[in-house]
């Protein structure tokens, strides 16, 4: 019950160690040496150790990516799996220093539990995926349907809003753990299975046959993926907002992990300023001026790391291009 | 002298807590309760998204002490039978129970669990292949369907499950989850009773029994009139432990999906970020059956326990 020794663990951490907690993020990552990251332990694509024991994924590229940019190493960082309902109160009480687990970006979420986002770099929203034989189509002929999902999930929330406001009466059946709630709905115990739609796209791929299983058009709620950091320490916050800018400006102008050498003569101001090469971008952030340079060295750019880990799914870009090209990317300028 | 140091120690303890959940925005108190839940439960008495967390609670709460009460009585049965077929004069039968009991001692309980759920119901045929009986009665993995006794204008009616749509409606409807659930605490805690039982019996010397024939009793009369009398006043403490154990172990339905009362108390405690005072309510809640179960119990220890005069 690897859930529930982490449960009681954390109730104990939060009674011992919360005041202590938030000293100094930056400082204690740099004495450590490298970076606890949160993530998914059982989403490929998003953040899944594969059985040679390497981790990869979209997810865990950003976390490797803040790495490169704070100690200049983007394979110093230790990952820690974490559950759907594990996660908040892991960063709340500080045991990982950053949370990229595919968390959705909700008002409660930033006040009441006391996190910060950094600006979303997944931007998906809720869908479903029924078994082919089904038939199903759309959200009304699921009426009577057994639905798996996952707890401590706003996918949750989610599905009790939409099927109330659309009249549809459903059974939920709720899980823990993701393999279990993709095992049920395998298994036929559910006629539909409900999550972000990459999601879904991700748990298909490794479903038996992939093909006997449908991701419905209906799209019921935003779900703007972001990574998150706790509460009261700035400049933390600050350095993960700026690592996500960094890679999504890389992009927009063609900066890659290939070329980037190459654009050191660049005149360009504001690619001399994101390289480090003038400005002192990396000391108001408490960094070395070369960060960025590290981070797109480390991991590329957000179409090379989006390339890598989701269109081998066949996730099409959609939302998440840079503006420039009709998406939502949007890097804050650099000066 | 330790007793002071404790005191302060617990002082200090609590003053760090209080200091520290303020810190996290994690205060002690219970008005979340008050909240609409938002989440849907799958099974239990009435309720619905729109009703309170406290409400949630509740649901979990029956639903929890559902399947204690039927584990309670299934286990005790197969725990009597089970107990006494250990000690039959029939090697096959005695073996038969023999190898029941060790198996099942030793392989903990959440790996039956999942066995359950995952490799005996959820292998089931599926809602349109069900297996049926008397045209009644399916069998399928997402449950088993029973037909219902209602009253309708005053007179008892058969209300038979019909498949529309997805899945049958009407009936009473038994969940793979709960299936699962109780199955799997009747035959793990049924095991360990049946030991207490055989220990029992064993225990009431061979005496009484060679007394019993000598007067004329038979097999069943003597087991029922002079052995049993006397093996109760050794069982209850121990069975006592045992009922105990099944209502807390109840708690592993959170691996199959069942929601009961840690299931949906670790919901609303994702939902809320309330974790204090979530965990406060659920050991109050497991803490206050286990020491019903206990009274209750200790009533009948009274009544059955040697009186000397």
């Amino acid at each position: 019950m690897r859930w529930l020794g982490r449960a009681v663990l954390l109730q104990v951490v939060v009674l011992v160690v919360a005041a202590a907690a938030y000293a100094g993020t930056l400082d204690r990552v740099v004495q450590r040496g490298r970076l606890v990251c949160g993530v998914n332990g059982g989403l490929p694509g998003f953040g899944y150790l594969e059985p040679d024991g390497t981790w990869s994924g979209f997810d865990v590229d950003y976390c490797r990516a803040i790495a490169a940019a704070v100690l200049g190493d983007p394979d110093a960082v230790e990952f820690v799996a974490l559950t759907a309902a594990q996660r908040l109160p892991a960063l709340q009480t500080g045991e990982v220093d950053v949370l990229l687990r595919n968390t959705t970006f909700t008002l409660l979420r930033d006040t009441d539990n006391r996190l910060n986002f950094a600006p979303p770099i997944f931007y998906d929203g809720q869908g479903f995926m029924v078994h082919r034989a089904t038939g199903v189509v759309e959200l009304e002929d699921l009426a009577g349907a057994s639905i798996c999902v996952q707890t401590g999930t706003t996918t949750e929330l989610n599905l009790a809003d939409a099927m109330r406001a659309h009249g549809i009466p459903y059974t939920p059946v709720v899980f823990e753990e993701i393999d279990t709630t993709y095992n049920a709905y395998e298994q036929g115990r559910c006629d539909a299975v409900t999550s972000d739609r990459s999601q879904l796209a991700a748990r298909r791929s490794v479903l038996r046959n992939p093909d006997d299983h449908v991701i419905l058009e209906a799209t019921i709620s935003k779900e703007p993926l972001a990574p998150v950091v706790a509460h009261g320490d700035d400049q933390w916050y600050d350095i993960v907002k700026w690592v996500v800018y960094a890679t999504f400006f890389a992009e927009e102008i063609e900066i890659t992990s290939g070329n980037v050498d190459a654009w050191m003569t660049t005149d360009n101001p504001e690619v001399r300023r994101l390289l480090g090469l003038e400005g002192g971008m990396g000391r108001a952030l408490g960094l070395r001026d070369d960060w960025a340079v590290q981070v797109i060295k480390g991991v590329g750019n957000y179409g090379e790391i989006y390339d890598r880990n989701l269109t081998p799914l066949g996730l099409p870009r959609g939302l998440n291009r840079p503006y420039t090209q009709g998406g939502l990317l949007y890097a804050m300028p650099f000066r | 002298m330790l007793l002071a140091v404790l005191a302060l120690l617990a002082a200090a303890a609590y003053a760090n807590m209080q200091r520290g959940l303020r810190a996290l925005g994690l205060e002690l108190g219970f008005d979340f309760l008050r909240v609409e839940a938002g989440f849907d439960i799958a099974e239990g008495p009435a309720y619905s998204p729109g009703d309170t967390y406290a409400r949630a609670f509740w649901v979990g709460v029956v639903n929890t002490l559902r399947v204690t009460a039927v584990g309670l009585v299934g286990a005790t049965v197969v725990g009597v039978v089970v107990g006494v077929t250990r000690l039959s004069s029939n090697w096959l039968v005695r073996s038969l129970a023999a190898v029941y009991v060790e198996v099942v001692r030793n392989v903990p309980l959440l790996l039956q669990l999942l066995f359950w759920y995952g490799a005996v119901f959820l292998q089931l045929p599926p809602v349109r292949q069900s297996i049926t009986w008397l045209g009644v009665i399916h069998v399928t993995q997402r449950g088993i369907y029973l037909p219902r006794l209602v009253w309708q204008d005053g007179r008892p009616l058969w209300e038979v499950p019909v498949l529309q749509g997805f899945n049958f409606r009407g009936g009473v409807h038994l969940s793979p989850e709960f299936a699962a659930l109780v199955l799997g605490l009747v035959i793990y805690t049924g095991a360990f009773i049946a030991e207490v039982v055989r220990g029992a019996v064993q225990s009431v010397p061979r005496g009484q029994w060679e007394a019993a024939e000598a007067l004329g009793l038979g097999h069943l009369q003597t087991l029922r009139l002079v052995v049993v009398p006397q093996a109760l006043r050794i069982i209850v403490p121990p069975l006592t432990n045992q009922y105990l154990n099944l209502a807390k172990n109840s708690s592993l339905a959170v691996a199959i999906g069942f929601p009961d009362l840690f299931s949906v108390g670790h919901t609303i405690l994702n939902q809320t970020g309330q974790s204090i005072p979530v965990f406060v309510m659920i050991m109050a809640t497991y803490l206050s059956m286990s020491l019903v179960t206990s009274a209750l119990m200790n009533l009948y220890n009274r009544r059955v326990r040697l009186v000397e005069r």
